[in-house]
């Protein structure tokens, strides 16, 4: 049974205290994750584990009387749940809607428990609380059996590669501790989670509410269970942490530069251990060099293992920076830039295939495309289904490039080598998480061709220094009328140009696209391509789109060098460009006729610091045009 | 070795969160509040870029109320470490000689703390602050990310919070806003305490028991620490053997009663303990579910 810690200290002496912070000091820490739906009585359970465990103080449990008399769902007795409610949004509506952290300590282990909602469009918070932890507590109504929520909790835990569950199945007082009911639901849940990969199970028969099983055996109410309690099964449970035995790994944080005598490396290990002497290589470049020296404050180690920070210097000097990865050379990671992975979705706006994403993995950050997926999956059933695009809380397969080629594990093998987010680029919000399942073999196989008559060569025999101007505005700002115009006058300059538009693009090389979001996205990443080789080949590109999405716009910025790109902002008011309406567009937009319309229903994010703005209500187009050449000589984008 | 305990993990852990809120911010700041969970993160920050000296200042927000003790305490551990201490009081809450007992504890620490913090995050322009709260101190704290994102006004909003998974921080921030780190997200009170014990970290005296002078004010032993205490007629400061829990401003914060002179001795009294630590922080009393009102408003 258990000891908890102040029953230990209760009759502690000076000595008794000095063994008591031995046994402390070498005791390991368990992290779990707790599932289940509303009613399953989750908080309720974690309440109780704080409580048993002596981690309430009188304070709190006064606060608790007290609320539980106020706004209690248990006619004024302890409301256990009201514990772990934290924020007040939450406990006016009684739900719990984000994870919350809790601690515990016992006198074998230190848990941490991270307490997620169960609702459908929580999976954001319950993939969180996953990551972190090692074991699962499934919670089960007795009265109510395997339920699809049951079966998405499992799937979700077993995709973030949790591997050892307890299935808790609660309220049996309800039941009248009903040992068939007990033994029907592990039946029916066994023969599910074996097929999402999860064996190792452990069904537990519980009241939460009165406390059976929780802390201390049952045998009046349960006398035919002979398993684990709840908390002794977390207290044993041996977590196969083979971190330390997987190859060695370290992402570099930080250079640690002190003085030009000093240079280390310095990182959390993230699999396997490292030793003085031991040979590493650097990825991505692939160099190698020998461990010189584990330095920490304490002195220098002679073993390091995974989990530590710690910071390394070699014998060889090494350019390394931030987000290289440090690795045993005898199995050292791949490196990639095309990959299939598991896409989880977090945000609100819907992932958009094409659109670059910031793609955060270890401690490299790099620029990360979607495709469309592949299948989504649903998690209630498991089907794999057709997808355009994935929305708040769904899941993927997806396949994705990276901007530049990084080292990486599947994440089935290491999660901190194969678990990344995903960020937006304008909010900085983090939209996505994603897992690695391998790389795909064309990236491995693709090599840039290294051509002798490069951009230079292309840009020297024409005389000019290609870039690309682009022009952005609502329908009928006039941009188009003005990139002619600017044309005319760069030919006449005797440049070599090409004038890229909207309505001539979508004829041919788009002409598969539409008007939604996705496909504006698409359309204006094949224009940035497009113009980038033509960019290649010596050219001075004009395009004219409306090109709506300040992301794209930037996309098409990132992927020329710095000087290619001038943006020119052909600024009209909504109201005067409807009403000078060219091609009779917004008269269809109003009437409903045209979906998607840039203005009406859909939306224009203007320029924040465009290289050129145009006021098209103070300029005739003649003297904009001759405002833009102009500008451009001045900036050196023409020479 | 292969199996870390539950410290050097916690260690760990604390030490990649700095380095990387380091790696990602151009301009960080650690918030020095001259308290146990302070001493613990410096002490933590010593280590984490260790050869090299911790690359950012202390700040230290002053209320000019904090006990005698923690002011010399502050400047001795400052030079010790030669790090640059920044010290702001706001000087509004001077010029208008703000203080508990004419204003209130509300009041107080808003002017003090809430827009005395904001004040200096913004005059020497920090995008990423170290705290160190922890997740088990209350319940909105126990939902804060590791690293927070703040409005341009410093607001918290707790329905927007990223979510944070694996070891991965979303560091990045749009013009204006900033970032809160909290490495200490995951100790709880013990780990504290056992980890000052661990590595023998110096703290200040006053959470060690020693004779004090103190008055009984609304159930709390407050402690006269200097003459701006004001005591009813007939009034006298008794003196006890008392200790504190938890730091803050020596009008707000109350003393147990204890004869606790060693590590030793606080950690068996804190294993027995049934009273949370910030029970002797007047402000968290206001009202249930205030802290999260200080936090949407800016309080670290």
């Amino acid at each position: 049974m258990t000891q908890i810690p102040d029953q230990a200290a209760q009759t502690a002496t000076a000595q008794d205290i000095d063994q008591y912070l031995k046994i402390h000091e070498h005791k390991d820490l368990l992290r779990f994750i707790t599932c289940g739906s509303v009613d399953d009585g989750k908080s309720t359970l974690i309440g109780r584990l704080l409580y048993e465990s002596k981690m309430l103080f009188e304070d709190q449990l006064a606060t608790l009387e007290a609320d539980s008399k106020k706004i209690g769902t248990q006619g004024g007795a302890l409301d256990f749940a009201l514990l772990v409610d934290g924020l007040a949004a939450e406990r006016e509506q009684g739900i719990t809607i984000d994870v919350a952290y809790r601690f515990f300590a016992t006198e074998k282990r230190k848990f941490i428990v991270a307490d997620t909602p169960g609702h459908e469009q929580y999976t954001r918070n319950m993939v969180t609380g996953a990551s972190t932890a090692a074991v699962a507590i499934i919670l089960i109504d007795a009265r109510k059996g395997v339920l699809i929520q049951t079966r998405r909790h499992s799937y979700l835990v077993a995709l973030l590669g949790i591997r050892k569950i307890v299935l808790a199945i609660n309220k049996l007082d309800m039941v009248d501790y009903d040992q068939s009911v007990f033994e029907q639901i592990e039946e029916e849940y066994r023969a599910f989670a074996h097929q999402i990969g999860l064996d190792d199970i452990t069904c537990i028969p519980l009241s939460a509410l009165q406390g059976d099983n929780v802390i201390a055996p049952s045998p009046i109410n349960t006398p035919w269970y002979h398993g684990p309690t709840l908390l002794g099964y977390l207290e044993t449970v041996t977590v196969d942490d083979d971190a330390a035995s997987r190859p060695f790994r370290m992402p570099v944080q930080w250079v640690n530069r002190p003085n030009l005598d000093f240079r280390g490396y310095s990182g959390r290990i993230v699999g396997g251990a490292v030793r003085p002497g031991d040979r590493l290589r650097i990825l991505p470049a692939g160099k190698e060099s020998t461990v010189a020296r584990i330095v920490t404050q304490d002195g220098d180690l002679d073993l390091a293992v995974a989990g530590q920070s710690v910071t390394l210097t070699l014998n060889d000097e090494i350019d390394i920076s931030r987000g290289d990865v440090l690795a045993t050379i005898d199995a050292p990671p791949l490196v990639a830039d095309q990959f299939e992975a598991h896409i989880i979705w977090m945000s609100e706006e819907p992932m958009l295939p094409g659109r670059p994403y910031l793609l955060k993995l270890g401690a490299t950050t790099v620029a990360a495309t979607l495709a469309a997926p592949k299948y989504q999956v649903n998690i209630n059933t498991l089907e794999q289904l057709a997808a355009k695009t994935l929305e708040l809380n769904e899941i993927g397969v997806c396949n994705l490039t990276v901007n530049r080629a990084i080292p990486f594990d599947p994440y089935a093998e290491n999660r901190d080598m194969g678990g990344f987010i995903l960020i937006d680029r304008i909010s900085n919000t983090t939209v996505g998480a994603g897992l690695l399942n391998f790389a795909l073999r064309r990236s491995q196989n693709i090599h840039w061709q290294a051509i002798e008559i490069n951009k230079q060569a292309h840009a020297a025999l024409k005389g000019q220094k290609p870039c690309v101007v682009w022009f952005t505005g609502l329908s009928g700002s006039g941009k188009s009328t003005i990139a002619n115009l600017v044309e005319k006058q760069l030919h006449a300059l005797g440049r070599h140009t090409y004038l890229l538009d909207g309505d001539n693009v979508r004829h041919g090389l788009n002409k598969d696209l539409g008007f939604t979001e996705a496909d504006r996205v698409e359309n204006i990443r094949r224009i940035a391509e497009v113009a980038k080789l033509m960019v290649d080949a010596g050219l001075i590109v004009l395009t004219s789109f409306i090109s709506p999405f300040r992301a794209e716009r930037r996309m098409a910025r990132d992927i020329l060098e710095t000087g290619e790109f001038c943006e020119v902002f052909v600024d009209t008011p909504l109201a005067v460009a409807e009403q000078r309406d060219p091609k009779g567009l917004y008269k269809k937009a109003r009437r409903g006729e045209l979906k998607n319309f840039t203005g009406i229903d859909s939306p224009y994010e203007a320029p924040e610091a465009p290289e050129i703005h145009i006021d098209t209500t103070q300029l005739t187009s003649e003297a904009a045009a001759e405002q833009i050449v102009a500008r451009l000589q001045s900036m050196g984008v023409l020479d | 070795m292969t199996t870390l305990t539950h410290l050097q993990r916690l260690e760990a852990e604390s030490i990649d969160i700095m380095r990387e809120a380091v790696a990602e911010s151009e301009n960080p700041v650690m918030l020095y509040s001259v308290g146990k969970d302070s001493s613990v993160m410096l002490h933590l920050a010593a280590k984490a870029f260790y050869p090299s000296k911790p690359p950012f200042p202390l700040l230290h927000v002053d209320t000019t109320w904090k006990f005698r003790e923690m002011y010399a305490f502050r400047d001795e551990m400052a030079q010790k470490l030669g790090l640059d201490l920044i010290i702001h009081t706001n000087p509004e809450a001077v010029a208008m000689d703000i203080n508990p007992f004419s204003h209130g504890s509300a009041v107080h620490t808003d002017m003090w703390k809430t827009q005395g913090l904001k004040q200096a995050l913004d005059k020497y322009g920090f995008d990423a602050a170290f705290g160190g709260a922890r997740r088990d101190e209350e319940k909105s704290r126990a939902k804060e990310r590791v690293f927070s994102i703040r409005s341009a006004q410093h607001r918290w909003d707790p329905k927007k919070q990223r979510p944070e998974l694996w070891r991965l921080y979303n560091a990045r921030k749009n013009k204006g806003e900033s970032i809160r780190v909290f490495p200490l997200s995951n100790w709880t009170e013990l780990d504290i305490w056992q980890y000052i014990y661990q590595e023998n970290i110096p703290i200040v005296p006053l959470y060690f028991a020693a004779e004090r002078p103190v008055v009984a004010r609304d159930g709390a032993l407050i402690m006269v620490d200097d003459e701006r205490m004001p005591l009813a007629p007939g009034e006298q400061p008794i003196h006890k053997s008392v200790r504190f829990r938890t730091l803050g401003c020596y009008p707000l914060t109350g003393a147990v009663e204890s004869t606790a002179n060693t590590l030793h001795a606080i950690i068996q009294e804190m294993l027995l303990a049934t009273t949370s630590e910030r029970q002797g922080r007047v402000i968290d009393n206001d009202s249930s579910g205030s802290m999260e009102k200080k936090k949407q408003e800016g309080y670290f």
